[in-house]
């Protein structure tokens, strides 16, 4: 990987039965990932995917573009609420380029958007260089 | 009802160890599509099982509604990858805390540490808590 290579846009779909399972498997059983009234009732325009679920899947998204690579820092502010809808699902799209490699770490530079708006703030993550396999 | 400004530098230890089976791994990757099979890919994301578990102590010390609760931040930085077989244990401190339109911001810092007690990855989230009322 080389600084300014552009990484493949990746789109994910996200429902509310991937939210159930990922309450489950995270244990953040908040229901304002499953409950329409709950999440309205504190201000929310609908049911919300888990920040961290639209951050794993950036994770995701960062282990197809390395081969699964060693992470060392991966992060963002959820500036904008992922709603999920209760039929169909959310679209999530991941963009990427290489922002730096120095010192044996490879710097991303993310985009993360459901339906055009940026859904994180100042996503990064961090792969060893070492460990990359693309 | 604003959260108690006196929490800053307080310690929540997660109630309890967390053992990285390929069965939890493997549920929390299928869930959110991760590649790789859950033995040998550990989800990058996968230690906020723990992060959650200590802010789960958290709120229930402080009576705080998880409903009330939006994750507004969270970054980790790892020492090394996990890898099943782990043993984790989890100790959140509350960082900071500020109001900003009749929501709490708290800052939290949780540190996961594996069985010899070396951090394994450190997490650093911000919580937004609205208070409201019958809202």
């Amino acid at each position: 990987m080389n600084a300014g290579d552009v990484l493949g846009t990746r789109t994910y779909t996200i429902t509310r039965a991937d939210l159930v399972a990922y309450a489950d498997a995270s244990g953040d059983h908040n229901p304002i990932h499953q409950d329409e009234d709950v999440a309205r009732s504190v201000g929310l325009p609908g049911v919300i995917a888990h920040g961290m679920y639209t951050l794993a899947l950036v994770g995701r998204a960062v282990a197809e573009w390395t081969g699964g690579a060693e992470v060392v820092d991966l992060g963002a502010k959820f500036t904008s609420p992922v709603v999920v809808p209760a039929e169909g699902g959310a679209e999530v799209v991941v963009g990427g380029t290489v922002k730096s490699v120095a010192d044996g770490l490879v710097t991303l530079a993310l985009e993360v958007t459901c339906e055009g708006q940026k859904v994180l703030g100042m996503p990064r993550a961090v792969v060893r260089e070492a460990t990359v396999r693309a | 009802m604003p959260v108690d400004p006196s929490l800053v530098g307080r310690e929540f230890p997660a109630p309890a160890p967390l053992s990285v089976t390929p069965e939890r791994v493997t549920a929390f990757a299928d869930a959110v599509g991760h590649p790789g099979s859950g033995a040998e890919a550990v989800p990058p994301t996968f230690p906020i099982v723990l992060a959650f578990d200590a802010m789960q102590a958290f709120l229930d010390a402080e009576a705080i509604d998880l409903h009330r609760i939006v994750h507004g931040e969270q970054r980790f930085a790892y020492v090394r990858p996990l890898v099943v077989g782990d043993e984790l244990s989890a100790t959140l401190t509350v960082t900071g805390l500020r109001q900003i339109g009749g929501a709490d911001i708290i800052a939290t810092t949780s540190e996961i540490t594996d069985a010899t007690g070396a951090v394994v990855c450190t997490g650093k989230a911000t919580l937004v808590h609205s208070a409201g009322g019958a809202a």
